[in-house]
C-alpha cells in the first residue's frame, strides 16, 4: 500500500459513504426517508467535488460543487419532498421481499464496475482514481433501484442516482467536464425532475397510484 | 524478545486477567445502562457476587441429562478462556501470538456455540430447543458478515494473524480508512447480535417468546450455570477487546517494559469503558426486536462488512 | 474557415424561437399554420446551408460548436423536411383531435410548443460538433417528446410515456458515462481539454486514443445510444411510445429521432474504429441482426396498426445498424441511402395510419376493415407504403437493401441467408395484416376523417424517384457521406 495524503484519504472517506448511501436507498422503504437520503447523498457528492477542487486546484470545480449541492441536494428533494406531501405519500412503504437478494445484487454490481474501470483506473495518474469504480457502481445501483422498485417517486429516486454517479464519474475520472457540457447536463436533470413532477400527477389522476406494477397494459398482443 | 519464561507468563497473565475482569466489564454495563435510565445502580463488583453465590449452590441436574448436558458448561468456558488467549490484551508479541489467528478465533467461538447449543437439546424441553435453534440462526447469519470483517482486516494487514496485524495498523499510522468504518459498524452489530444484546436478545428477561440465550442455558443451575455466565461474560469481552485491538489499537504495548504494559492495561481499560459506553446508549436508545426481524438486523450487518470489504479493494488498495 | 459557417445559426435557431412562440400562441386555430411556416423556414435555412457544404465543402464554426460535413447535412436536410411534411399533417390531425375532444387547447398549445423543441434538440444533436452538447441534445429530444407520447392522458398512454420516459433515461446514462470516459481518453493526447469532446479535434487524434479506454468507452455508448436506435433487447419502450402517442409524433420519432441517434452512434464509431480495428463494426452487426430477427418475428403478433409498424422500424433500423457495422464502402452507402428512404417512408406510413385509425376510431387492427372502399386514398396510400416499406422494386427500400444484401455477400456471405428470410418472413408479416385493412369488408360505424395526403404522396414519390434513380448530386453527396463514414467511397 502506497501513503496517501490526508485529502485523499478524505476524498476516499467521502466516497465511500456515497457509496453506502447507494446502497441504503436500496434498503429503504420509506418515501420520506428515501428522499431524505437522496438529498444526503448529493451533499456528500458536493462535499467531495469541492474537496477534490480544493486538492486539484481548479476552481472551476467549485461551481461544479455548488451546481450539485444546489440541484441534487437542495431544489430536487424539496421539489420531490413537496410532491409526495401534496400526493400524500410520505408515509407510503414498498414491499421489500427478496431485498437481501437485491443488496448481494448490489455488491455483485459493485465488483463488476470494479473490474470494468480495471483498465482506466491503471491508465490515470489522478489522485481520485480509485474513485472511479465506486462512480460506476453508483450509476449501476441507481438503475437496480430503478429495476426492482415499483413505486414511481423511488424510481425517479433512482433515476436521479444514476445522474448523480455519472456526475461523480466526471470530476473523478477527468476533473469535470467541459463547463458547457456540465451545465446543459443540469439543465436537462432539472427539465426531467419537472417532467417527472407532471408525471405523478398524471399516474395519480389516470391509475389513481403511484404504483408503477399497475402500469401493464401494454403488452405484447396475445390477450 | 524477552526471556521465553517471561514471555509465557506474561501470556499467562494476560489470559488470567482478560478472563478475571470479563465479569468487571459486564457489571460496568449494568452500571451504566442503569445510569441512563435514572436507576439505582449495582455494584460494578455485582456480577463477581452473583458468580460466587451460583458456585456455592448446589447442582440440580434434570433427570434425561447427559454427559454432554454435565461436560458442556466446561468445555464452552474452556473455549472462551482458550479464544481469550488468543487476543492481544495489553501486549503483542507474546508466545501466544504464534496461533492468535483471527480464523482460529472464529473457530473457537464456533465451537463453543456448537457444544452450547447440543446442551439446549439435550434436555428435551421446548424452551431449549427453541433457544438453541435461534441461536443457530443467528450464528448462521453473523458468522458470514465476521468473516467479512475477518477477511477486510487481514486484506489490510496481509496476514490474518491479529497480532501482527496490530502491529502493521501500529506502524501505519493514523490512516482515515473508508472499509473500517463500515467493518467496525458491521462488527459491532455482529457483536450485539453475538452476545445476546438488545435489539436482538434480552439477557436480563426469561421471557418465553423471546429468549435467546436464556432459552438454552435454562435448565443449568449452580456450578454449572456460573461457568456459562461467566463464559458468556468472556465472550463479551472478546468482542469488545477485538473491536478496541483492530479499530483504536493505541496504547497496546509492544515491548516488555513496565511501564509500557502499565499503559497497556490503562489503554485498553480506558478502551473498553467507553465502548460500553457507547453499547449501552444503543441498547437504551433501541426496542428489542422481533425474532424475525433479525435476519435483516444481521443482513445489514454482513452487508456492512461486505461494503468494508470491497471499499478497501477499490478504494485503498493502491495501483 | 467557410465562409458560409454562420449559416447554420438559422436552423438552429428559427425552430427554438419558434418553439418559444408557439408556447405563447399554440392553443389558436392557427397555430398549425405558424407551425408549418416555421418547419418552411427552417427548411429553407437547411437548404442554403447544404447550399453551403455542397459548395464549400465541411464547414466549422468560430467556436468550433458546430461542425457540418456531407454526414450530417443530409440528415438536417431530412430532417428539416420530415419535419415541414408532418406539419402540414399534423395542421389537419390535430383539428381533428381537437373535435373528437381528445386534445383541448392547451395541451394542443403544449403539442405545437413541443413539436418545435424537438425538431430543434434534433438538428442540435445533428450539427453539434460537441459529443457532450450531443448526449444533451439526445436526452433534450426525450424530454421534448416524452409529455408528447402522453398528450392523450389515457392510462395507456402515460404508461407508454413512463415506460419511454424510465428506460430511455437509464439507456441514455450508459450513453454519458462512455462520453465520460471518451473525454478521459481525450484529454491524454489533446493538450487543450476544451476541445477534447469536439468530434473534429478527436477524429483528427482518433488514432491514438487508448484501445482498452475506448473499447470500454464504445461498449457503453453503444448501449446508451443504441437503447434510442430502438435496438434489441432495449428496445421496449419503441412500440409503446410510437403507439400511444399522436401520430405526427410516432411519424417524426420513428422518421426522425432514430435516424439521430443512429447518427450518434455512428460518429462514435469512427472515432473508435482507427485504435479497435473491428470490434465496433462487429458489435452493431450483431445487435442490428439481433434487433433484425427478433423485430421481423414480433411484426406477426401485432394487434395494433402503430405498433405494427413500430415494429417495422425496428426490423429497419437494425438493418441500418447492420450495414454500417459491416463498415466498407458499399455497406455504408447502403445504409445511409436506407436511413433516407426508410425516413421517408416510415413517416408516410405512420401519418396514413393514423388517418387510418380516425376512420375506424381505433387503431386495433381487426377493427380497421376495407379502406380502399371507405376512402380510397388512405387506403392506396397504406397499400403502396407498406409495398415500399417491405421493400418491393421499385421503391428506394428495394435499392437499398439490394445493395446492403450485395455488401453482405461480399464480406460475410453466410449472413445473407437470415437476411433474406427475414425480409420474406417480414413481409409476409406485413401483408397479412394489411390485406384484410385494405381490402376487406368495411365494418359498420366508420366515419369520414379529414386527411391530408399531400405529405404522404410527396414522400412516396420521393421513394419510388430514389428507387428508379438515384439523381446524380444525391449520389454524390452520399458519395462523399461514404467516404467519410468508411474512408473509401463507390462511385
Amino acid at each position: 500500500m502506497v501513503a496517501v495524503g490526508l485529502y485523499t484519504q478524505a476524498i476516499r472517506m467521502l466516497a465511500a459513504l456515497v457509496l453506502f448511501t447507494s446502497f441504503a436507498l436500496l434498503a429503504q422503504t420509506r418515501m420520506a426517508a428515501l428522499i431524505r437520503l437522496f438529498a444526503w447523498q448529493g451533499a456528500l457528492l458536493a462535499v467531495t467535488t469541492a474537496l477534490v477542487a480544493l486538492v486539484t486546484h481548479q476552481p472551476r470545480l467549485y461551481l461544479s460543487a455548488l451546481l450539485t449541492l444546489g440541484l441534487k441536494a437542495l431544489l430536487i428533494p424539496w421539489f420531490l419532498n413537496r410532491l409526495v406531501i401534496r400526493l400524500e405519500l410520505q408515509h407510503e412503504t414498498e414491499d421489500l421481499r427478496g431485498n437481501a437478494m437485491v443488496l448481494l445484487g448490489a455488491a455483485a454490481l459493485t465488483v463488476f464496475s470494479y473490474y470494468v474501470v480495471m483498465p482506466i483506473v491503471e491508465l490515470s495518474t489522478l489522485v481520485t482514481r480509485n474513485v472511479i469504480a465506486v462512480s460506476l457502481a453508483i450509476v449501476l445501483l441507481g438503475m437496480l433501484l430503478i429495476i426492482v422498485r415499483r413505486k414511481a417517486v423511488t424510481q425517479v429516486v433512482g433515476f436521479m442516482c444514476m445522474e448523480n454517479g455519472l456526475f461523480f464519474a466526471a470530476v473523478v475520472s477527468t476533473y469535470g467536464m467541459p463547463m458547457v457540457v456540465e451545465l446543459g447536463v443540469a439543465f436537462d436533470v432539472l427539465v426531467a425532475s419537472i417532467l417527472f413532477g407532471v408525471f405523478f400527477l398524471h399516474l395519480r389522476d389516470s391509475i389513481d397510484s403511484l404504483d408503477v406494477d399497475r402500469l401493464n397494459r401494454l403488452r405484447e398482443a396475445d390477450e | 524478545m524477552a526471556h521465553p519464561l517471561i514471555a509465557w507468563a506474561l501470556a499467562l497473565l494476560q489470559t488470567l486477567l482478560f478472563i478475571a475482569s470479563a465479569p468487571l466489564l459486564a457489571g460496568w454495563i449494568k452500571c451504566v445502562r442503569c445510569v441512563l435510565q435514572n436507576r439505582a445502580s449495582p455494584s460494578v463488583l455485582q456480577p463477581y457476587r452473583d458468580l460466587g453465590k451460583l458456585f456455592r449452590k448446589k447442582v440440580v441436574l434434570a433427570e434425561e441429562a447427559s454427559w454432554l448436558f454435565r461436560s458442556t458448561p466446561y468445555i464452552v468456558l474452556g473455549t472462551m478462556i482458550l479464544a481469550a488467549a488468543v487476543i492481544p490484551l495489553v501486549t503483542v508479541r507474546l508466545p501466544t501470538d504464534a496461533i492468535a489467528d483471527v480464523i482460529v478465533l472464529v473457530g473457537f467461538l464456533a465451537l463453543g456455540r456448537f457444544f452450547l447449543a447440543l446442551a439446549g437439546l439435550d434436555i428435551g424441553t421446548s424452551f431449549g430447543g427453541m433457544g438453541s435453534s435461534r441461536e443457530m440462526m443467528v450464528a448462521s447469519l453473523a458468522e458470514p458478515a465476521m468473516l467479512m470483517a475477518v477477511f477486510t482486516l487481514s486484506m489490510t494487514a496481509s496476514s490474518t494473524n491479529l497480532s501482527t496485524a496490530m502491529h502493521y495498523l501500529l506502524q501505519s499510522g493514523l490512516v482515515l480508512r473508508p472499509a473500517f468504518v463500515f467493518t467496525a459498524a458491521g462488527l459491532m452489530m455482529v457483536a450485539i447480535a453475538e452476545t445476546g444484546r438488545l435489539p436482538v436478545d434480552n439477557p436480563a428477561t426469561h421471557l418465553e417468546l423471546t429468549m435467546i440465550h436464556e432459552g438454552m442455558i435454562l435448565e443449568y443451575s449452580g456450578r454449572h450455570l456460573a461457568l456459562m455466565e461467566w463464559a458468556s461474560e468472556i465472550k463479551l469481552m472478546i468482542y469488545a477487546v477485538l473491536i478496541a485491538d483492530i479499530f483504536l489499537p493505541w496504547g497496546i504495548a509492544t515491548r516488555f517494559t513496565a511501564w509500557a504494559l502499565v499503559m497497556g492495561v490503562v489503554a485498553i481499560g480506558a478502551k473498553l469503558a467507553l465502548l460500553v459506553v457507547l453499547l449501552a446508549v444503543i441498547e437504551s436508545g433501541l426496542a428489542k426486536m422481533r425474532l424475525f426481524r433479525v435476519p435483516e438486523f444481521l443482513n445489514l450487518a454482513f452487508l456492512l462488512c461486505l461494503l468494508g470489504l470491497l471499499s478497501h479493494i477499490i478504494l485503498e488498495v493502491g495501483i | 474557415m467557410n465562409p458560409h459557417a454562420d449559416s447554420i445559426y438559422p436552423v438552429l435557431l428559427i425552430p427554438l424561437l419558434g418553439a418559444i412562440a408557439l408556447g405563447a400562441i399554440g392553443h389558436s386555430r392557427r397555430a398549425g399554420w405558424v407551425n408549418i411556416a416555421i418547419s418552411a423556414a427552417t427548411f429553407m435555412a437547411s437548404l442554403r446551408l447544404a447550399l453551403g457544404v455542397w459548395e464549400h465543402g465541411p464547414l466549422l464554426t468560430t467556436s468550433g460548436m458546430f461542425y457540418i460535413d456531407a454526414f450530417n447535412v443530409y440528415l438536417l436536410v431530412l430532417t428539416t423536411f420530415v419535419g415541414l411534411t408532418t406539419a402540414i399533417f399534423s395542421r389537419n390531425y390535430m383539428l381533428d383531435e381537437m373535435k373528437q375532444g381528445r386534445v383541448n387547447s392547451k395541451r394542443l398549445q403544449l403539442y405545437h410548443a413541443m413539436y418545435q423543441g424537438f425538431l430543434f434538440t434534433m438538428l442540435l444533436a445533428l450539427a453539434t460538433n460537441n459529443l457532450g452538447i450531443l448526449w444533451v441534445a439526445m436526452e433534450g429530444a426525450t424530454l421534448a417528446t416524452v409529455l408528447l407520447v402522453s398528450l392523450y392522458r389515457t392510462p395507456e398512454s402515460i404508461e407508454a410515456a413512463w415506460k419511454y420516459f424510465i428506460l430511455c433515461g437509464v439507456g441514455i446514462a450508459q450513453a454519458l458515462f462512455g462520453t465520460v470516459l471518451l473525454f478521459f481518453a481525450a484529454e491524454r493526447v489533446i493538450p487543450n481539454r476544451h476541445q477534447a469532446l469536439l468530434w473534429s479535434v478527436l477524429y483528427a487524434h482518433a488514432a491514438r486514443l487508448d484501445p482498452a479506454v475506448m473499447g470500454l468507452a464504445f461498449v457503453f455508448l453503444l448501449v446508451g445510444y443504441g437503447t434510442k436506435v430502438g435496438l434489441v433487447p432495449l428496445h421496449n419502450w419503441l412500440p409503446d411510445a410510437h403507439s400511444e402517442g399522436p401520430t405526427p409524433i410516432s411519424a417524426v420519432l420513428s422518421g426522425l429521432l432514430l435516424n439521430v441517434a443512429l447518427y450518434a452512434l455512428v460518429r462514435i464509431k469512427m472515432l473508435a474504429d482507427p485504435t479497435l480495428g473491428v470490434l465496433p463494426g462487429e458489435l452493431m452487426m450483431g445487435f442490428g441482426m439481433l434487433s433484425f430477427i427478433v423485430a421481423v418475428l414480433f411484426l406477426h403478433r401485432q394487434r395494433d396498426i402503430k405498433r405494427l409498424y413500430s415494429y417495422s422500424s425496428i426490423e429497419h433500423m437494425g438493418l441500418m445498424t447492420f450495414g454500417f457495422g459491416i463498415g466498407g464502402a458499399l455497406a455504408t452507402f447502403a445504409a445511409l441511402l436506407h436511413m433516407t428512404v426508410h425516413s421517408l417512408t416510415k413517416s408516410s406510413i405512420f401519418v396514413t395510419a393514423g388517418h387510418a385509425a380516425h376512420i375506424a376510431g381505433t387503431q386495433s387492427i381487426d377493427r380497421i376493415r376495407g379502406l380502399i372502399r371507405t376512402q380510397p386514398a388512405v387506403g392506396w396510400g397504406l397499400l403502396i407504403g407498406t409495398a415500399a416499406i417491405a421493400g418491393f422494386p421499385p421503391f428506394g427500400i428495394f435499392t437499398s437493401e439490394f445493395l446492403l444484401l450485395a455488401a453482405t455477400m461480399q464480406s460475410w456471405p453466410w449472413l445473407t441467408a437470415p437476411l433474406l428470410i427475414g425480409l420474406v418472413v417480414a413481409l409476409a408479416g406485413l401483408f397479412r395484416q394489411v390485406q384484410p385493412m385494405v381490402y376487406g369488408e368495411a365494418l359498420p360505424g366508420q366515419r369520414h376523417a379529414r386527411t391530408s395526403m399531400l405529405p404522404v404522396a410527396v414522400h412516396l414519390a420521393l421513394v419510388l424517384w430514389l428507387g428508379l434513380a438515384i439523381p446524380a448530386f444525391l449520389a454524390q453527396w452520399f458519395n462523399h457521406a461514404t467516404f467519410l463514414i468508411s474512408g473509401s467511397s463507390l462511385l
